[in-house]
């Protein structure tokens, strides 16, 4: 059987500026696979390739073995997409939103009218159904979206940041959403550039300039460089970066302002850092990696600096 | 193509009666100028049996239909921003469906605000006959096509509601200050009336003052001015549905 998505030697130029850089990635049926990447990083590129919004310069895009550039239309009906911006008609109530995305699918009568109810009510909306969504919450709508983009039972699910524009409360409120969706088994596909989104996926690509530069399951890439991640706040970094290369050898670098040295059983290290350098450390954390730090690792760069 | 066209066309309707500032907007704007021109230059105007306020009636309906279908068009540029417009294009709706839904509900919208406008007629002494409403019906139901399928192919090109704004101002604006609307082709200087002739609005204008009026009838003959307005109509869809299909 097809991989549900297959992405091969995938690129994509605006001009001079190279958006993808040969991507290539499968993802299987029933999976939860997240594109995790800096703002820039090639994600919606490669999100609006899959949803048939954009074509690709080089390199091919299939969902359920189907070439999305070939044959856009019957991808169209395979795909459930929700996008970042909201695609909710303020002005029209939950359920006149969810008929008319049926009626955009060829579902009508009295099955879409069962089948949205049925959605509504597994987001937790259905109460609200006959409310404008303009007076729905950023949460709520968010998961009218998700509920529409299931409407018409798709084989894969495209979600571009979902958590975009949500406050806290209601961005752990998603990742439930999600959980229950992995749980179900939906193929889904999701961009984010929240590290606690991806944790949730059974796989990531970690997407930077347009390459893929990490792909596994989020605990298999945290836990590959068997090391725990160190961090020193101090008030000269460089000087203290320096410093501790040249007495401790190994990888040591400062990421916004800070000195972070990856090592091996950390705790035990802490306290020889501190009393070599007395008076340096003004404060000092030890953890184990997250997907920010195998980015960290692949790029030599935080996040944050990627994304501006 | 049909079922996602007439969903497309039933949200413009509803969402436009539920932003009441819309409805007062697109219907007291025209009734208030036409009451404003009318009467401020009442009988001082020569043409037309002499009486502005009725010269400018059939005209009003035009620009009824002229500001709904401006703001019809302006939600393709909202709908473009919001994402509405994406969802439906990663849809398998078909590209036409979009451009249908948008101008039949936009057109639908100004026919219903126009016609009933016309009902005002015997209050500047037009008598209403049944005859002469049916046929304004229909030449108001072609020319708000006309209107929606032009507002359509502008919008779409239009990344800004501001954007938007200037090509109403040079195109759309002056397609109704030429059309008849506010003087009669007949005393306008020649290089005037062959823009009038050539603008699809002045033949729809035309066609509801003969229906209105028959004693003092439009410049054109109603089968021709009927059949140029349906015509325009029809090629102005077409232009939409070409423009839209290259869009990924």
């Amino acid at each position: 059987m097809a991989d549900a998505i297959e992405v091969r030697g995938l690129e994509r130029n605006f001009g001079d500026r190279r958006a993808l850089a040969g991507v290539s990635f499968a993802v299987r049926s029933g999976e939860m696979f997240g594109l995790l990447g800096p703002n820039g990083g090639g994600k919606t590129t490669l999100f609006r390739i899959l949803a048939t919004l954009l074509s690709p310069t080089a390199g091919t895009a299939r969902i359920e073995g189907i070439d999305v550039e070939g044959d856009a239309a019957r991808v169209r009906g395979r795909i459930g997409v929700v996008f970042q911006s909201t695609s909710t008609d303020k002005k029209m109530t939950a359920m006149e939103n969810m008929l008319l995305q049926g009626a955009m699918y060829g579902l009508s009568g009295e099955p879409l009218r069962s089948r949205a109810s049925v959605l509504l009510a597994r987001f937790g909306v259905l109460d609200r159904a006959n409310d404008r969504c303009e007076h729905l919450s950023g949460g709520l709508r968010r998961r009218v979206e998700i509920a529409k983009g299931l409407l018409h039972g798709p084989a894969v699910l495209l979600l571009d940041e979902p958590s975009a524009g949500l406050d806290v409360g209601a961005r752990r409120d998603l990742r439930e959403v999600l959980a229950g969706l992995r749980q179900d088994g939906t193929t889904v596909l999701l961009t984010t550039h929240f590290m606690e989104e991806a944790a949730v996926c059974d796989r990531v690509a970690i997407l930077d300039l347009g390459r893929v530069v990490a792909l596994g399951r989020p605990d298999a890439l945290c836990a590959e460089s068997g090391t725990d991640v160190i961090s020193v706040r101090t008030r000269e970094p460089e000087r203290f970066r320096a410093a501790v290369a040249a007495r401790f050898g190994g990888t040591v670098t400062v990421v916004e302002g800070a000195v972070r040295i990856e090592r091996s059983r950390g705790h035990e290290f802490v306290p020889q850092l501190v009393e070599s350098f007395p008076g340096q450390v003004d404060a000092v954390t030890v953890a184990r990696p997250t997907l920010e730090d195998v980015f960290i690792r692949r790029t030599g760069r935080a996040f944050a600096e990627a994304s501006a | 193509m049909i079922v996602p066209a007439l969903s497309l066309a039933r949200r413009e309707v509803v969402r436009f009666f539920r932003q009441r500032g819309r409805v007062i907007g697109a219907l007291v704007t025209p009734v208030l100028f036409w009451l404003i021109m009318g009467s401020g230059i009442g009988s001082s105007f020569v043409g037309g049996g002499g009486d502005y306020l009725r010269y400018a009636f059939p005209g009003t309906t035009t620009m009824i239909l002229l500001f709904t279908c401006i703001f019809s068009s302006i939600s393709i540029i909202e709908d473009r921003n919001e994402g509405f417009l994406q969802s439906v294009l990663a849809s398998p709706a078909p590209r036409a469906s979009i451009v249908l839904g948008k101008v039949v509900g936009g057109a639908l919208l100004g026919w219903l605000q126009a016609f009933p406008f016309l009902l005002l007629a015997p209050t500047v002494g037009i008598p209403l006959t049944v005859s002469g409403l049916a046929i304004a019906a229909v030449v108001l139901a072609a020319s708000a096509v006309f209107l929606a399928a032009v507002g359509f192919f502008f919008a779409w090109r239009s990344s800004s509601v501001a954007g938007f704004h200037a090509i109403m101002n040079i195109v759309l604006m002056p397609m109704w200050l030429v059309s008849g609307a506010l003087f009669p082709l007949a005393g306008a200087y020649s290089w005037m009336a062959w823009a009038m002739r050539l603008n699809p609005l002045t033949w729809g204008l035309s066609a509801v003052r003969t229906a209105l009026t028959p004693s003092d009838p439009g410049p054109f003959p109603l089968p021709l001015s009927l059949a140029v307005v349906t015509g325009c109509a029809i090629l102005a869809v077409l232009a939409c549905a070409l423009t839209i299909r290259s869009e990924k």
